[in-house]
């Protein structure tokens, strides 16, 4: 199988985000690569301080000093995108990168109606009258499920509720027809009936529109019904990375599989939780090698090379994962190794 | 002990002050003029007030560095051979003492009120507002002139002049509360909703008990810092007094009463007489405002 | 039925929140007070040993409930029995006596814990407040041991509370819950605020400590899954009202109110079995004006003439629970399966 791989539409190399403080340099962001291709959406998982977040606002360009992408690359559709002026960047975040984050109550400004608000981002990046872009706007309005769009479309975000106000952002989100939305916790601050209308709409749209979507989030749950593919971080790296099903039905990293764990279950029922003992680590005591190897209960089968060596993302199963486990240049004894028969296929894996 | 000076050493307070060097001059400054003022009857080269040895030959000499000065009267004599430079120790006692003093006694009322009104709330709350929206509305050297002018008619000069120093304390302190009494309530309604206070209550501590263990220590950071700047304002305060006569009588006699002395002879020449006590003051105002405002800034979490 | 099994019964309690503009403000714009009706009539009872939670979302009155329990409001109506005692009609000493049988957990680790104490002191706070220990010594041995329960170490009694991690705090708030051998926990969200992992280790300590213990638990969540694996019986609430109560297995089986077959249905499908799923009508509509009759009845697909003009009493089905819907009570709902 060596179809060529379509160009992905975002692409990250190797991106380190690091925050000088008096206390040292502190690396929030260990040198990750991932990519999105077009229409795909792109689930980053993992728990509060692992780095999710941040990724998100280093690829849109909303790293807030001091805050900064230290070395690595972005690209979007083939073109770096770190390296831009603030100016050049301000035409590409809305026009090619949209953004939702959590909190739509503070991502809606409350002096301007969103009818202004759209029309203005409509305006910003579209060659479009303003007539048209009213039009455009009440469009959109339609399309995110607001009732009434031509009335509503004059009224202040304080007029809308949680949810509604939640696809308000999304429309103006998808205003400019961005190819990539980064959504950063879209669901959370909402109630669970409302989430799930809120993750109905946001496939419907995505795959309507063609657009990516980069969803950072801790809900695991959010992650299985709408991601394609799933990138889990811990400590700022990504151990492990690959098809939503396959990473939540057969999580190969010892944290996934103890994350899954982690979350009860409706249709079974445990006695116990999995529990991983301990907390992540933080960003100024990182373990030397794999991150995770403090709390990692599968260590005695790989030995020391855990606590020296950081392993980098190993084929595992279907998936991807940064474990010693999967290393298959006879460095361990391979205990339970599912990845060495398939050692020698080639890396077709989309990455 | 060790383990609170390990932590003061490193706290983001002593790193914000070791790199202003501004603050730490500042801070120095304060610290001599204070020192100089606690130890004045054993630091000062003399005793201004010791009538024994005031000598009239020696008044109106001008500062030691002049041509006509003398090298035991550093900073010249007044008009009754009084070493200036000793007389601006004692006085600087007398006004760091009412300004202390009176920034305690308002930090006190202010912070009490200002807890009852926010964690009480209701009439209470009403009834306290209103009173320090009604005082806010005077000038703060009215009231105490006020304060002031109903204890001597109360107790007669004789009877006034005993007192007089601590009559100064309660009327800048009560003119100077309401800054304390606001800041707390507001603060304390943001206290008083969140959790551990909730917590207190579910235990079962009475209203006052969480009051002052519970919400008071987290109340205290901006009190700190108007503090601070309150102290410069009430030894302006009290210096206005006492330049205007109202103040501590002419036995204590405070940096404002002895610029006012000085003033008489400004412009026959003996300018040294007011001038050094002015420029104390104002070190000694300046340096305190300087910290207050440094402290106030460090201690803002936004602009972290 | 042993009453005295009873450990705590809630009888019709309401409560209400004045949320008017000032006087001035209303006599100039003439518009009508403001009543936000938080809780609207609930009765329940809790059985010794047992955990019972009570699922919404928001604006369902759930925490308000929990804050009614634990004396922080007093009800509007109704009425707080905490084993056999009226909680409003008990003399001073005799509540002073009764706090120290119940504590309560809060949501957010970080408001929960005054950053100006020690650890140490925070954890003691009940044994000195009512006086079960004077000998400081002995406080200090019992802190140590608190702290162990949890999995925290003796030596953290020195330290703030800003030294912690978020679970780090929710075990210092159960410590501090224990230290006066409670017998009754009301739990709000304890671990809403926490990370998946973190939560995990939480609520495996809180079904350890009741098995040792013999704690009983009011354990308030929105979160259904959290509520599945820790709870014996269920009481969903919505805008204010009970709509719902049975065994855990029982509801999560065979739901029958049509607002807990939406929540149910709108719970994200981790192990994407592709079930089916009805369509989440609607949003929680504002609560200061909730809708006549049965305020589910804008969202329920169920709802006839009788349900926008008549309110749904509580009343008890075939198999043990409770529901409050006509629809029910007419059979006119198919009893589902849920997936």
């Amino acid at each position: 199988m060596t179809t060529p791989l379509p160009l992905p539409l975002l692409e990250v190399r190797n991106l380190r985000v690091q925050f000088p403080t008096r206390r040292g340099l502190l690396t929030a962001v260990d040198d990750i690569s991932l990519s999105i291709a077009p229409g795909e959406v792109l689930g980053v998982v993992g728990e509060s301080g692992a780095g999710k977040s941040l990724t998100g606002a280093a690829i849109i360009g909303l790293l807030e000093p001091p805050g900064r992408i230290a070395s690595g690359e972005i690209l979007l559709n083939g073109r770096r995108i770190d390296n831009l002026s603030p100016e050049e960047f301000r035409k590409i975040r809305g026009r090619e990168i949209g953004a939702i984050f959590q909190d739509p109550l503070t991502s809606l400004n409350p002096l301007y109606t969103i009818g202004r608000q759209i029309t203005e981002t409509i305006l910003t990046h579209l060659d479009v009258s303003p007539a048209e872009a009213k039009k455009r706007a009440i469009d959109l309005l339609n399309e995110v499920g607001i009732p009434a769009a031509d009335k509503r479309i004059d009224h202040y975000p304080h007029q809308f509720s949680g949810g509604m106000r939640q696809r308000v952002v999304i429309s103006l989100a998808l205003a400019a027809q961005p190819k990539l939305i980064i959504a950063d916790e879209p669901t959370t601050a909402l109630d669970v009936s409302i989430q799930a209308q809120i993750i109905t709409l946001l496939k419907k749209l995505c795959r309507e529109h063609g657009t990516s979507i980069m969803l950072v989030t801790h809900d695991m749950g959010v992650i299985a019904e709408t991601a394609d593919r799933v990138a889990v971080m811990y400590a700022g790296r990504i151990v492990e990375i690959g098809p939503v099903a396959e990473v939540i039905h057969n999580p190969q990293h010892p944290y996934t599989v103890g994350l899954m764990g982690a979350i009860p279950d409706l249709t079974k029922e445990v006695e116990r939780l999995t529990q991983i003992d301990g907390s992540m680590p933080r960003l100024n005591a990182i373990p030397s090698g794999c991150a995770f190897n403090p709390r990692c209960t599968r260590k005695v089968e790989v030995g020391s090379r855990c606590t020296t060596e950081r392993p980098g993302l190993l084929p595992a199963g279907k998936t991807q994962a940064a474990c010693w486990l999967y290393a298959n240049d006879g460095a361990n004894d391979g205990a339970n190794n599912p990845a060495n028969h398939n050692v020698n296929a080639p890396q077709t894996v989309a990455v | 002990m060790n383990d609170t000076f390990k932590r003061m050493r490193e706290s983001d307070l002593w790193y914000s002050f070791k790199r202003h060097p501004l603050v730490i001059v500042a801070a120095a400054a304060a610290l001599i003029c204070i020192l100089g003022a606690l130890f004045a009857p054993w630091l000062a080269p003399h005793n201004p007030f010791d009538l024994k040895t005031l000598n009239l030959l020696d008044a109106f000499t001008p500062p030691a560095w002049t041509s006509a000065g003398k090298a035991q009267f550093f900073l010249g004599t007044d008009d009754q051979g009084r070493d200036i430079l000793s007389t601006i120790m004692h006085g600087s006692r007398v006004s760091l003492t009412v300004g202390i003093c009176a920034v305690a006694l308002s930090m006190v009322i202010g912070i009490t009120l200002g807890l009852l009104s926010g964690y009480l709330g209701g009439a209470l709350d009403s009834f306290i507002m209103r009173v320090a929206d009604v005082q806010l509305s005077f000038p703060a050297i009215l009231i105490a002139l006020l304060i002031d002018g109903v204890a001597r008619v109360v107790m007669g000069k004789d009877g006034h002049d005993d007192v007089a120093v601590y009559v100064l304390i309660f009327a800048i302190a009560a003119s100077g509360w309401v800054q304390y009494a606001r800041t707390v309530r507001g603060s304390t309604l943001v206290e008083r909703n969140k959790e551990y206070v909730q917590a207190a209550r579910v235990i079962g501590r009475k209203p006052l008990a969480i009051m002052f263990s519970h919400v008071l220590p987290n109340v205290m950071g901006p009190v700190l810092v108007l503090a601070t700047l309150h102290v410069g304002s009430a030894i302006i305060t009290e210096a206005t007094l006492s330049f205007l006569g109202v103040g501590v009588p002419p036995t204590q006699p405070s940096l404002g009463t002895l610029i006012r002395i000085g003033n008489d002879f400004l412009f026959s020449g003996e300018w040294w007489i007011t001038v050094f006590p002015g420029v104390m003051l104002v070190i000694l105002v300046l340096s305190i405002n300087i910290l207050g405002d440094w402290l106030r800034d460090a201690l803002n979490p936004k602009l972290r | 039925m042993k009453t005295s099994n009873v450990l705590l019964e809630v009888r019709d309690v309401a409560r209400e929140f004045d949320v008017s503009r000032p006087w001035l403000n209303r006599v100039i714009e003439n518009q009508p007070k403001a009543i936000l009706k938080a809780v609207d009539g609930v009765s329940f009872s809790i059985n010794r040993g047992e955990t019972l939670a009570l699922v919404g979302e928001s604006g369902c009155g759930k925490s308000t409930i929990a804050r009614v329990v634990c004396g922080l409001y007093t009800p509007s109506r109704g009425s707080v029995i905490f084993d056999g005692v009226d909680m409003a009609k008990a003399s001073t000493s005799e509540q002073q006596q009764l706090r120290k049988r119940f504590q309560m957990i809060f949501q957010d680790p970080y408001a929960s814990l005054n950053p100006r104490w020690r650890v140490g002191k925070i954890i003691a706070e009940p044994i000195v407040s009512h006086g079960i220990m004077t000998d400081k010594e002995q406080i200090k041995k019992r802190v140590d041991e608190l702290l162990t329960q949890v999995g925290l170490s003796p030596q953290d009694q020195e330290k703030f509370p800003h030294e912690f991690s978020g679970g780090q705090r929710q075990r210092i708030s159960i410590a501090r819950a224990l230290s006066s051998n409670p017998e009754f926990l009301v739990c709000d969200e304890p671990t809403s605020a926490l990370d998946v992992s973190v939560q995990a280790q939480i609520l495996n300590l809180m079904k350890d400590l009741q098995r040792e213990f013999g704690l009983t638990y009011l354990f308030i969540s929105h979160n259904l899954a959290v509520v599945s694996h820790i709870s014996n019986r269920v009481g969903v609430m919505y805008l204010g009202r009970l709509v719902e109560m049975a065994d855990t297995k029982t509801i999560f089986h065979r739901p029958l109110h049509p607002y807990t077959q939406m929540l149910l249905s709108a719970i994200p499908d981790l192990k994407m079995t592709g079930r089916q799923r009805t369509p989440v009508a609607g949003e929680v509509p504002n609560p200061l004006n909730p809708p006549s009759g049965c305020t589910f009845h804008p969202r329920c697909p169920y709802a006839n003439d009788r349900c926008t003009s008549e309110a749904p009493k509580m009343i008890a089905a075939d198999d043990g629970s409770m529901v409050s819907c006509h629809a029910v009570e007419e059979r006119r709902i198919p009893i589902r399966l849920a997936a």
